[in-house]
């Protein structure tokens, strides 16, 4: 680190003065020298390899960049691979700095050596710096990168070949069409039937790109026959690639192929033997519908996708019902009011009722989509035993995720319902043993009393709070504080001077230090919302009092907020 | 959900073991993508030992093909009769291939092949547990372990018998074959990798064509388990195979191995697990020692240049590796390395870490060591010296003392002179350096002092503003201190006043 930055200092203050290929040798000399002793910690490479990026105009602008190559060819040959990689992405960045002349003297010739070096490392690196030089360079030195990547993708290194992979969609963008189709379609075939299911499932990857780059009728003689070869690949990490991938495949080869083909291939993988495939395919339900053709999305997807949802509902596998959850409810925006409460009302209550807490989460988190369709009314009773039994949950997480969609629910049921089911939860809460919960829960206070205004606030949540400040339990006693530092706000100044006020002055008399100071804290927070007559009679003398405590701390912020008050 | 104990909804955290052992052990299946529909079921055939010789060829092929139906082991009530039929006529092969002489006919080799292969290639399903630790985790085991146990046997059986030809094998035991015999080792069932162990090591013996391709393959594996994805069951296995083909080099090594040694498994060491396969990769890296001593100083520099800096179970096990090196070295090449490793090496001692300086003294036990340090004494001591003869003063554990005392003792009968003469030079430096410090802690206190009388006047001088203004309607005064405590009056003025109300405001609703 340091080392690159002193190179940094001194390429700086040369700059103008000394000629900047002796100086960069005089540097590559050294770097050589300290890639072999002392500087071999892979940190300092890789800042070095960093930093190298942005030395054009430390060597004298565009002109002289390709003094930086030498060091940054060596980085590109280390073992390390993020050394590695940030010296290609050093690379890639100065390639553009380089005049087209430039480039075919110095960056070119580079990119030939590494990729046809010993060691896998230099060639590895190599496929990632094809396509940057591809678009300016002449036809015949385009010709020879074509054959050096043609070479790398058969490379007997599968090191080499995966590399290869990852960038052959990089590389097809930059190729003419008529090349895209005799090359990349050959290499990518190839690739998509390597030997090993780590290069075949990066071919996926690229099949996204190429597919887009072709014209429609060529996709069903170049692209599909590899790519419902990958969908049944034996290896299920290519299948899982397909499933992720299925949104983006669909989109590149557009809605015809996706009705005749991806269809069923879709279903498969909804069915897969391993639920990791399943899980990620289930991930992707609601987009996939979404995009399907709408002239008949409705008869697709209720004839052939709807089937395959029901069953992964009654999934072995908690992760694929839960990422399944996640999507599910979307359905019912695409299928209409009439279907979703035939269909797909039964599947919702059915994972409502779930056994594992983070699917029934899914649900309720999503319950806004079904909200605009079919209302939900349609679920509360269900809806009901779920959320109270999620409430409970032994994992503080599953708590704490189903509060923060209780503004949200409540919004959706309406006060009636809230007061009625819902409120003496919020209100349990905030006796919870863990104090993210009680925070919490406080906060969702705030959220409700936002919704339903401070009447409601005075006659259902006051009172209950301020009830807590008698509570024998200290940490109860400062969440009645807590609450009220989060409401008074909302509630306004009305109910803050008459309610809030006294039970927060009573409590400066606690036995408990922490208590007291956060009443001090407290009364900083609702100043603001009080009047100055309250102010000056009754916060004044209080905090005056408190600063002068025994303990330290309830004094520091009862003088805190004497000063934030402009009391003193 | 219902039974949830008070003591786990207190504490949101479940220790990580408890909640291990609630999940029951799982065995898992063999990801196969079944293209083939249910399997059918199968119906006995006669023994092969009862039947005509003439007829037995063919028995045995018809068997072979039977084998290659395979049972879903997930679901344990479906196809027991079928599934029972399997593992006895498997058996029954096991036994047909050991005992038996000239059954292995040249039409026999694609059915075998092909009954292994159906069996046994598969691609290896996810694991059951993400975050999976062979240190600690229980390995989840192949659920069709039954038949496929019987199969491994049956490849060995194939291989080891006295007829097995290895001209005709390499016909269906090609590079694909190999290849895919290698993933395998990265199963998690460690029954599967031993299996695996043996059958490879035969077939390296057997198959001379395809030594290079191995080694090429093994090689591959490492790379990307140490720069890809960090993760590999059977890297301890692959090592030990590798252990006895290095054992089986000619001389003078090919570059091709050299380069195996320095680009991979020295780099080797750097891997999280190395626990799990350090004995047989200091195993390795030994027997490349042993055949070309030359290697020695590249190699140490290599573990220098990995050494551990925070992990001192890896410490431990790196010095263990050291000590097998020195057992082995040629003291020509020790003088090539002696001072960066004996830097290390005092470092070593000098950990707070007793089990890593207690590994390094114990190499003073070693009788072969402790004459390659007699006869270079000149030079090691004064590297070891300082942290010796400091720590047998300062280390926390009397274990680490008494030790570094006995090898303090050793070293100075070594060199009498050389030991005074460090020790006496010792002590100078060590006063020194407690003159320096004495005179960097006195800078210091002179420091403080000079930023005490500073920070009073700052202090003076930001207080002196407001105060001004605060005493409006005091007497104003030139000089600084006076406001200040003009100041000061004020605010306990103050808060005399200030009791009062506070008092009032808290007797009224206690009156009520």
């Amino acid at each position: 680190m340091l080392y690159s930055k002193t190179a940094r200092a001194v390429a700086v203050a040369a700059s103008k003065g000394v000629a900047c290929s002796e100086l960069m040798t005089y540097f590559y000399k050294s770097l050589c020298h300290h890639l072999d002793t002392i500087y071999d910690e892979d940190e300092v490479l890789l800042a070095l390899a960093e930093q190298l990026g942005n030395f054009t105009m430390l060597v004298g602008g565009p002109e002289y960049v390709h003094c930086l190559l030498p060091p940054l060819e060596s980085l590109a040959t280390v073992e390390e691979t993020v050394v590695r990689d940030k010296a290609v992405e050093s690379l890639r960045k100065i390639s553009q700095e380089h005049s087209p002349v430039d480039l075919e003297v110095h960056f070119e010739p580079l990119v030939k050596r590494l990729a046809s070096g010993d060691w896998f490392t230099s060639r590895t690196s190599a496929c990632g710096l094809f396509s940057v030089c591809y678009p300016r360079v002449s036809s015949t030195v385009k010709a020879e990168i074509r054959q050096h990547f043609r070479t790398l993708c058969s490379d007997d290194t599968p090191m080499v070949r995966r590399a290869a992979a990852s960038k052959l969609g990089e590389f097809a963008k930059v190729l003419e069409l008529d090349y895209v189709k005799s090359d990349i379609i050959s290499l990518f075939t190839a690739l998509a039937s390597d030997e090993q299911d780590s290069v075949r499932l990066l071919a996926v990857e690229a099949c996204v790109s190429i597919a887009t780059l072709l014209p429609q009728e060529d996709l069903e003689t170049l692209v599909m026959p590899t790519l419902r070869q990958a969908a049944e690949d034996k290896s299920w990490r290519v299948r899982y690639m397909v499933a992720d991938k299925f949104s983006e495949l669909q989109k590149a080869v557009g809605p015809e192929i996706t009705k005749n083909d991806l269809v069923p291939a879709f279903q498969n993988l909804l069915k897969d033997c391993e639920a990791e495939v399943r899980a990620a395919a289930a991930n992707k339900v609601k987009e996939f519908c979404e995009n399907l053709p709408e002239d008949n999305r409705e008869q697709i997807i209720m004839t052939h996708i709807l089937p395959c949802v029901k069953e992964l509902v009654s999934d072995t596998n908690q992760h694929v019902k839960s990422a399944l959850a996640s999507v599910i409810m979307g359905l019912s925006t695409i299928l209409g009011k009439d279907n979703t409460i035939e269909h797909l009302l039964p599947l919702f209550l059915a994972q409502l009722k779930d056994e594992c807490p983070e699917v029934r989460l899914n649900i309720i988190s999503n319950l806004d989509c079904v909200n605009e369709v079919i209302g939900i009314r349609q679920l509360s009773q269900s809806l009901l035993p779920a959320i109270v039994e999620l409430a409970e949950d032994a994992k503080w997480r599953v708590r704490l995720a189903i509060i923060e969609y209780m503004p949200l629910l409540a919004g959706q049921l309406g006060v009636e319902f809230f007061d009625e089911k819902l409120n003496t939860l919020c209100m349990a809460w905030l006796i919870d043993h863990v104090y993210a919960i009680r925070e919490a829960a406080t906060c969702n206070l705030m959220k409700l009393v936002e919704k339903f205004g401070a009447e409601w606030a005075q006659n259902t949540i006051v009172p209950k709070v301020l009830g807590m400040a008698n509570d024998p339990n200290y940490l109860h006693r400062m969440t009645t504080l807590f609450c009220i530092n989060a409401l008074s706000e909302a509630c306004g100044q009305e109910i803050t001077t008459k309610q809030m006020l006294p039970v927060v002055l009573k409590m400066s008399n606690d036995q408990v230090a922490n208590v007291r100071f956060n009443v001090a804290k407290s009364l900083q927070k609702i100043g603001p919302v009080l009047d100055s007559n309250a102010l000056q009679t009754e916060v004044k003398p209080v905090l005056e009092k408190l600063a002068t405590d025994t303990d330290m701390d309830v004094k520091y912020f009862a003088q805190e907020a004497i000063s934030v008050l402009a009391l003193a | 959900m219902s039974a949830i104990s008070a003591s786990e909804k207190v504490d949101g955290f479940t220790r990580k073991s408890m909640r291990k052992a609630q999940k029951q052990r799982k065995s898992q299946g063999s990801s196969q993508y079944r293209t083939q529909s249910a399997p059918v079921e199968l119906s006995p055939l006669p023994q092969l030992k009862d039947a005509p010789s003439t007829e037995q060829q063919d028995l045995f092929t018809q068997k072979l093909q039977q084998c290659c139906m395979l049972f879903d082991f997930l679901d344990s009530v479906t196809d027991l009769k079928s599934k029972e039929i399997k593992r006895a006529t498997l058996n029954e092969l096991v036994d047909f291939v050991s005992t038996n002489r000239g059954v292995l006919v040249e039409s026999a080799y694609p059915e075998i092949t092909n009954m292994i292969s159906t069996n046994i290639f598969r691609a290896l399903p996810p694991s059951e547990n993400p975050d999976f630790d062979p240190e600690e985790d229980e390995p989840t085991l192949e659920a069709s372990w039954p038949h496929m146990q019987l199969v491994y046997e049956f490849l060995l059986r194939f291989l080891e018998n006295p007829d097995f030809q290895p001209s005709i094998a390499k016909r269906y035991i090609d590079q694909k074959f190999v290849l895919q015999l290698l993933e395998l080792f990265d199963s998690e069932d460690p029954r599967e990798r031993d299996f695996l162990k043996t059958i490879l090591h035969r077939i390296y013996g057997k198959f001379l064509g395809l030594r290079a391709f191995i080694r090429k393959q093994i090689n591959n594996i490492f790379l990307r388990f140490i720069y890809e994805t960090e993760h590999f069951n059977g890297v301890a296995e692959l090592l030990e195979i590798l252990g006895s083909i290095i054992n089986g080099f000619a001389l003078p090594l090919k570059a091709e191995h050299k380069q195996f040694l320095m680009k991979v498994l020295i780099p080797l060491h750097t891997a999280k697990g190395l626990a799990l396969f350090h004995a047989q990769l200091a195993y390795c890296v030994v027997q490349f020692l042993e055949k070309d001593p030359t290697l020695t100083e590249p190699v140490i520099r290599g573990l220098l240049k990995f050494w551990p800096k925070t992990c001192s179970q890896k410490e431990v096990m790196f010095l263990g590796e050291i000590e097998e090196i020195l057992d082995v070295i040629e003291p020509t090449q020790f003088k090539k390395i002696q001072e960066p490793l004996f830097k290390q090496i005092s470092k070593c001692v000098a950990n707070p870490h007793f089990q890593v300086a207690e590994r390094a003294l114990y190499f003073w036990n070693n009788e072969y060591i402790l004459s390659l340090i007699e006869e270079n004494i000149d030079k090691v001591l004064p590297i070891m010296f300082s942290s010796l003869y400091r720590i047998s003063k300062e280390h926390w554990n009397p274990t680490i003392v008494a030790l570094v005392y006995n090898v303090l003792k050793t070293l100075m009968e070594m060199n009498c002179t050389l030991f005074d003469e460090l020790t006496s030079s010792y002590k100078a430096d060590r006063q020194r350096e407690k003159k320096k410090e004495q005179e960097r802690d006195e800078l210091w206190k002179k420091l403080d002092e000079l930023r005490l009388s500073n920070t009073a006047l700052v202090q003076n001088n930001s207080h002196g503003l407001p105060s001004v203004q605060n005493n409006n309607n005091n007497n104003n005064s030139n000089n600084n201190n006076n406001v200040n405590e003009d100041r000061s009056a004020d605010e306990a003025a103050d808060n005399v006043d200030g009791k009062d109300p506070v008092e009032a405001s808290e007797s009224t609703p206690c009156a009520k």
